[in-house]
């Protein structure tokens, strides 16, 4: 059976503090990176599915915590 | 007094709270992540440690573990649960509390005997916390109606909260009162030797709502 490819993209939702962000971003004028901000770090988790159709359900009950984290899935390859 | 303290591939501090358990006057087994059966047992113990290397997010893995579908059962029947540190993280990550625990502000692990103010009662407690996520947080909303309903139970001393938390909360409680959970680590305190035996009264409280 062919598998659907869809990569997860997971990030802290807006308003909540993102201090691994926050770090990159106090980092980047020090190599020279001025005028960047709003710098946020989330996960991205790759992954293949026999049903496509489940893979919100799995995004909400373990990829992400909808709490604290917004997620966005896109699909590889067409599929 | 039976205890049953889970432990979960890589918990690390399950063996602190069987020992603090005993102290308080139990017996105490360990109840491992695949076991589902928790007959016999009258409180639960989630102890800290990194459960299942605390992959994707503290806790996040642990809760779909056999013994946490048992522990789930056991709170909604009114059986009393203390969670700690990644135990707390667990039962969050589980619904069973309200709120998450987030990357500490500092981006830093914090490892500190700090005080604790047990809400409502006054009383103080010294107690270590080590942890790098840490930061207790829920929406506003969520957080009021925690503070109207009671549900927080611990906080950080004035000028010691170590993870930047909301509104300085330490530990919370569910609803019904019965499930119970708190980043700072009581069964690191049950020793004269090591500083404190403040940590005592919280096993003890927690064995008094199991009688």
């Amino acid at each position: 059976m062919a598998r659907a490819r869809a990569r997860v993209l997971i990030r802290p939702k807006e308003g909540i503090l993102d201090p691994q962000g926050k770090a990159v971003e106090r980092a980047l004028p020090a190599l020279g990176f001025e005028g960047v901000g709003h710098v946020r770090v989330g996960r991205m988790v790759e992954l293949e599915a026999e049903d496509p159709a489940r893979i919100p359900e799995l995004c909400e009950k373990l990829l992400a915590n909808p709490l604290i984290e917004d997620f966005e899935i896109e699909s590889i390859d067409g599929a | 007094m039976r205890w049953g303290v889970v432990q979960f591939p890589g918990s690390c501090d399950e063996r602190d709270a069987l020992h603090a358990c005993e102290l308080s006057g139990g017996e105490a087994r360990l109840v491992w992540h695949e076991e589902r059966d928790l007959a016999g047992i009258d409180a639960v113990v989630v102890p800290g440690g990194f459960s299942y290397g605390d992959y994707l997010r503290a806790g996040a893995i642990a809760r779909f573990s056999p013994a946490m579908g048992a522990v789930a059962e056991f709170a909604a029947a009114g059986g009393p649960v203390l969670g700690i540190c990644n135990g707390f993280q667990v039962l969050c990550e589980a619904g069973l509390l309200p709120g998450a625990l987030l990357v500490n502000e500092s981006m830093r692990f914090a490892c500190r005997q700090l005080e604790l103010h047990v809400e409502g009662s006054g009383e103080r407690l010294s107690i270590p916390a080590k942890h790098g996520e840490g930061r207790y947080w829920a929406p506003e909303q969520v957080l009021d109606e925690l503070e109207a309903k009671g549900q927080v139970a611990f906080r950080y001393a004035p000028g010691q909260n170590p993870n930047g938390s909301a509104r300085d909360i330490a530990g919370v409680r569910s609803e019904a009162g019965n499930v119970l959970g708190l980043m700072p680590h009581p069964e690191h305190a049950v020793d004269a030797m090591t500083g404190s035996t403040d940590g005592l009264r919280v096993f003890e409280a927690v064995a008094g709502a199991a009688i």
